[in-house]
């Protein structure tokens, strides 16, 4: 049997070391056309969000009832139901957030982080499990495309979440609210998140490294002691 | 149990419940969308006509073309929605329009998919409220980057020309269908 991580760490992997955009780099259609401002990427992660958990509980109920060859036929069928509620209760509930996002709900049912984790995790672990690594994936959905949106909407229309931040002598640079920016913003994002990921990476290996080599000396002293 | 039933099984299962619960969700939720975009469309109406209490519709052409009361059921102009082609899609105006057919009241974009942030601006006060009592003579005109002068001008948002012109065209459109119509004799 394989060793189990803890709940929590089944939660928080979502957000940084599985990060569904800068690490897992699934679902970039949305986050590239939503980001124009940091509420856009808001309501698009919770819907996403939503979505996520209930289509990733149901999967994890069914896994042992669908068979191995239609199991993809079947997940879009469960996430596509599940986007259809959200969009026909928001459009009778909310319908002012409906028009702002738009054909942006439909869309959710092709998010590959859906499918990704329907087919990566929920199809192989237990309701409970499931539930948190949703949660977790979408929070990291929800964190990147906040930090996205922010950026693109300071730098592209001077505010941020609609309040006025930049100095009204602040020229927007359109190209932020563009689809180029939004390629030039995430571009940069993944790799400076790379970065960070290679140097704490070489920071342990030199540690494991230096570590090794005192032992070894020690070692030799000894022998040489001796 | 054979492979191919219980493949089959489980898709006609999983349809039949999906189909099932989104009936359900639909029930409930299809008045309220209804009701909602009605409620839009009345609101739409009396945003173009500010003294505008009563409305009846017109069904003598196609579309949907209001005609608009105040309190003392006088005719105050016409609510009009008309759409036509923008930037990347279509774009669907609510057109006030005075009883005359030779000014607009006010406009109101009911839809668009236009750039956001750019031609997005159309739907933005600065922009709309050019259209506040502005003359149709023999149509709307727009200029660029510099403040309009005649009565029927409008200034195009920079860089968004493209969109600031299809509105200013629809609104052209639609007005001259109103005047043929009114030829006619069906208004």
């Amino acid at each position: 049997m394989k060793k189990q991580v803890s709940y929590s760490r089944e939660y928080l992997k979502g957000l940084w070391e599985i990060n569904p955009t800068f690490k897992q780099i699934l679902g970039m259609c949305p986050t590239l056309a939503v980001t124009v401002s940091a509420i856009n990427g808001i309501a698009m992660a919770l819907a996403t969000t939503f979505v996520l958990i209930f289509s990733s509980i149901i999967i994890s109920m069914v896994r042992k009832l669908i068979p191995n060859q239609v199991r993809i036929a079947a997940y879009i069928v469960i996430v596509a139901t599940f986007v259809t509620i959200v969009d026909l209760v928001m459009k009778a509930a909310f319908p002012v957030l409906s028009k702002a996002l738009g054909p942006f709900i439909p869309l959710i049912v092709v998010n590959c982080i859906i499918l990704g984790r329907a087919e990566a995790f929920a199809s192989k672990n237990t309701i409970f499990r499931s539930f948190l690594d949703a949660l977790g994936n979408g929070t990291g959905f929800l964190i990147s495309l906040l930090v996205l949106g922010s950026i693109r909407e300071l730098l592209g229309s001077g505010t941020v979440l609609g309040y006025a931040v930049l100095p009204e002598s602040y020229d927007p640079m359109i190209i932020m609210i563009l689809p180029a920016g939004a390629f030039l913003t995430l571009g940069l994002l993944m790799g400076l998140a790379n970065f960070y990921t290679a140097r704490k990476e070489r920071i342990s290996i030199e540690a494991l490294r230096q570590k090794y080599m005192i032992e070894t000396e020690d070692k030799q002293l000894i022998e040489a002691g001796a | 149990m054979n492979k191919a039933v219980h493949i089959l099984l489980t898709l006609m299962v999983t349809g039949i419940i999906a189909g099932g619960v989104l009936a359900l969700v639909n029930i409930w939720a299809e008045p309220r969308i209804a009701a909602n975009q009605k409620r839009e469309t009345e609101e739409a109406i009396y945003l173009v006509q500010k003294n505008g209490k009563s409305y009846e519709e017109i069904k003598t052409v196609k579309g949907e073309l209001f005609k608009v009361f105040d309190g003392q059921k006088n005719p105050v102009g016409y609510s009009f929605v008309y759409e036509g082609n923008g930037f990347q899609g279509k774009i669907r105006l609510m057109i006030g329009i005075e009883p005359g057919l030779d000014k607009v009241t006010s406009i109101e974009i009911l839809e668009q998919t236009e750039t956001p942030g750019l031609g997005t601006k159309v739907t933005e006060h600065p922009y709309k409220d050019q259209y506040n009592g502005l003359t149709i003579g023999t149509g709307i005109e727009w200029v660029k980057g510099k403040k309009p002068v005649k009565p029927n001008e409008i200034q195009a948002i920079t860089g968004a020309t493209i969109s600031s012109k299809s509105v200013t065209a629809i609104v052209n459109e639609g007005t001259a269908l109103l005047r043929k119509m009114k030829s006619e004799g069906r208004l």
